[in-house]
């Protein structure tokens, strides 16, 4: 502290070199005593050398064009065999020349979820997403829809019920009329067709030429069981959690003797049961399609498990926001939704999104019902005997693949804590 | 008691109506023309028997039975829908009527033929347990492994088997126990164990497919001796015995075909042949197909689609194929093998 120097020229010094910026960076994390300094030295020179090795088989070595697997053998990967299979591996057995049908209907897909992961569109329109979504992917899978009349009448009686309930307060009387009309016409429209009155009647839209599940394959099954199975498990998985909270003994007791049914079972048995003991109870000729009771084992597997997890955020809730609601004088519907629901869900965001992961995992045990999800068909790609004998390649690419999917959702997740947690975040 | 019952009631009807054979069609027969697609349940990727290739078609020696049977009865074999099934479905799916024929590659036994109300129409493929070696060790018989380390699989027939022929042979070995194919395979090809013991068309799978580098495929030799009957059918429901005469007979006309020398290349020519038996075969005497109750040129139409059982064997599991299955118990009868099929007359 001497005044050696005139006071304008006292410039701080800057720190010596070996504290600062990268050197100093290691000399603090990595290298800070005897102990630390071996060990980032033994780590780094294990990286490499694991490195060194994956990058000489994965790279390098790796062969990119031989036309068999023979050609392949001796060096290192062979992603020859990726380039040869992975049509097949994405979308299995579905008619080789029209594989843009399937490609288009996972883009679809993929754009339905990513537009309805958009907070901004959690109204009407993720109706109106999904509606449009789901129909552009099952006709590019199908290549030919046809919505029977009781489909109609279902859906319109369904809509007025809705209506009614979540608007009775505020709907107009011509409103109201509306739903009562839907309701009516789905209704009565029901009676006369199960009766036989009304003909058996169909809207037909066949642009292209039919393709049966049976032939459906590789990523459009997996996003497809996993997508629909989620989509259907959640409202499912969220009744089932009122039901188990409910007042009403039968209700509850339903849904508990559910829930505890199918969370005590592993999901394997539910499958082997709808795929070989369903079939031998419905009456001889009546096949119900494969890949449907796959598609409702996972739904209700899935159910039981989301239904816990939405019980978990209901229970945390303070009892007040009920008695809230109550003497806001709302009814059961508008309560649930407008009040618990929003703030029970955004607690369970994590979990709910773990058990989402979980599942688009989880279907790939339909292999074992022989429906041929992505898993499955990487699985065929090796039985080939032109190209066995390189597991390695195929499952790595698998899990790349399976990876970027459930990374996304991890991510997504992570946003969707911040974005709804704004308001308790001061 | 219900089958007992339905036999009785089709025989009073059959003396009631004075019908015989074949005037009318049964119901899955019905059924599959009414469809106008044969429903043939298929296993989970067994490689030269059934797999999908690359294009995702399904290809192999049991799914060109089901293309033959689609053949005789449509005249096109490419009528056939697959259904991938596994071990596990397999017969409830045919029970079900969910699939009209399954070829699983399911052992031909008494049970499975009665019990579980199912028909097995002949055998397509004889397979059975046999050994897996590494060509330093010398070996040419299974008669010289007296003292070997044996892998197998644990709790299946092929473990009793294996002791059992040991026993008989009186000669002594040491079994490793694995319970996971991959598993098995890696510890033969380490050299864990000189023998490798399973069905001998899995054996010859392993060996194309499975050996590890710098060791290649000529390294391994499949022993000789088969010590188990594993004859592998085609399976159809009881009741409509008309179905279940096509399937048996498209496979006997694909074995007839190649005994006759008719393959999917001369078909065209042999259809000119002055050879009785050939001319009956092909339709060009009529009577076999109103027989069979189809078209007059099924044979034909198999052949030239699908190819005789000989193209057949050779282009999934045989010498054409990576797999390089010697024909050995499924050459013909009259080359030393067993497959023989009744004559079409």
């Amino acid at each position: 502290m001497t005044d050696a120097m005139p006071a304008g020229d006292r410039k701080p010094l800057a720190p010596p070199v070996e504290d600062t910026g990268m050197i100093g960076w290691a000399r603090k994390n990595l290298f800070s005593s005897w102990g630390n300094g071996i060990t980032t030295i033994v780590l780094i020179v294990a990286v490499v050398w694991v490195l060194n090795g994956f990058l000489e088989w994965a790279l390098f070595t790796a062969n990119f064009t031989a036309s068999t697997g023979s050609e392949c053998r001796g060096g290192g990967a062979c992603w020859a065999l990726i380039r040869e299979k992975f049509r097949y591996i994405f979308f299995g057995s579905f008619p080789y020349e029209q594989h843009w049908r399937p490609l288009f209907a996972v883009i679809a897909m993929l754009a339905m979820l990513v537009l309805s992961a958009d907070r901004r569109m959690w109204n009407w329109r993720l109706l109106v997403i999904w509606g449009i979504g789901s129909f552009v992917t099952f006709l590019l899978m199908f290549g030919q829809i046809h919505i029977p009349l009781s489909l109609i009448l279902f859906v319109a009686l369904v809509c007025g019920g809705a209506g009614l309930a979540l608007r009775s307060a505020l709907a107009t009387p011509s409103e109201r009329m509306a739903y009562y009309a839907l309701i009516g016409i789905g209704a009565v429209g029901l009676v006369l067709r199960i009766l036989g009155v009304l003909p058996k009647w169909s809207i037909g839209i066949a642009p292209l030429s039919y393709v049966e599940t049976s032939l459906w394959g590789g990523l459009p099954v997996t996003l497809i069981l996993a997508t629909y199975g989620l989509a259907f498990a959640f409202p499912y998985g969220v009744l089932l959690a009122l039901g188990r909270r409910s007042n009403l003994p039968l209700i509850k007791g339903l849904c508990v003797g559910f829930i505890e049914l199918i969370r005590g079972v592993p999901l394997i048995s539910l499958l082997i049961m709808a795929s070989v003991m369903l079939p031998l109870f419905l009456p001889s000729g009546t096949t119900i399609d494969k890949f449907l009771r796959a598609q409702v084992a996972v739904i209700l597997f899935a159910g039981a498990y989301i239904a816990e997890v939405i019980r978990g955020g209901l229970q945390s809730l303070p009892k007040g926001q009920f008695e809230a609601a109550d003497a806001m004088g709302l009814n059961y519907p508008q309560k649930t939704l407008l009040i618990i629901l929003p703030q029970a869900l955004r607690v369970v965001i994590p979990p709910l999104i773990n058990t989402f992961i979980g599942f688009f995992k989880d279907t790939s045990l339909v292999l074992i019902i022989g429906i041929f999800d992505f898993l499955n068909t990487a699985n065929q790609a090796l039985v080939d005997p032109n190209w066995a004998g390189f597991p390695g390649e195929v499952y790595l690419f698998a899990a790349f693949v399976y990876f970027i999917f459930c990374y996304s959702m991890s991510r997504y997740s992570k946003y969707l804590e911040v974005e709804l947690n704004k308001g308790t975040r001061r | 008691m219900r089958n007992r019952f339905v036999a009785a009631a089709a025989g009073l009807a059959a003396a009631f109506f004075g019908v015989a054979g074949t005037a009318h069609a049964g119901k899955d027969l019905d059924a599959v023309r009414s469809r106008g697609t044969l429903n043939c349940g298929v296993g989970i990727g067994t490689a030269g028997f059934m797999l999908a290739d690359s294009q995702g078609k399904w290809k192999g020696l049991s799914v060109d039975v089901c293309r033959a049977v689609a053949a005789a009865i449509f005249g096109d074999s490419e009528k056939v829908r697959y259904v991938p099934l596994t071990s596990q479905q397999r017969f409830t799916a045919v029970q079900s009527s969910e699939v009209d024929i399954v070829m699983g590659n399911a052992t031909y036994t008494l049970t499975r033929d009665t019990a579980l109300g199912l028909d097995f129409t002949g055998v397509y493929y004889y397979d059975g347990q046999g050994f897996l070696v590494p060509k330093k060790l010398g070996v040419k018989s299974a008669k010289e492994l007296n003292g070997a380390t044996v892998c197998v699989a644990p709790g299946t027939t092929t473990e009793l088997n294996l002791a059992d022929y040991f026993r008989a042979n009186k000669m002594t070995f040491k079994p490793v126990v694995i319970e996971k194919v991959d598993e098995i395979r890696s510890a033969f090809f380490s050299g864990r164990c000189d023998v490798y013991t399973t069905d001998a068309s899995s054996l010859a799978a392993t060996r194309a497919a499975n050996v590890p580098p710098p060791q290649t495929f000529d390294d391994y030799v499949i022993l000789p001796e088969i010590i188990s009957k594993e004859p592998l059918g085609p399976v159809v429901r009881h009741g409509d015995n008309q179905f279940a005469d096509i399937v048996r007979w498209s496979l006997y006309a694909m074995l007839e075909a190649e005994e006759y020398g008719i393959t999917s290349k001369n078909v065209d020519e042999m259809l000119k042949s002055d050879n009785p038996a050939i001319k009956r075969i092909l339709g060009v005497t009529p009577g076999m197909g109103k027989a069979l109750g189809v078209d007059e040129k099924w044979v034909y139409n198999i052949v030239k689609q699908v190819g005789n059982y000989g193209e057949s064997f050779d282009r999934n599991v045989g010498m054409g194929s990576p797999l390089k299955i010697p024909r050995g118990q499924n050459a013909l009868w009259t080359q030393g093998g067993l497959q023989y099929a009744p004559p079409i007359r």
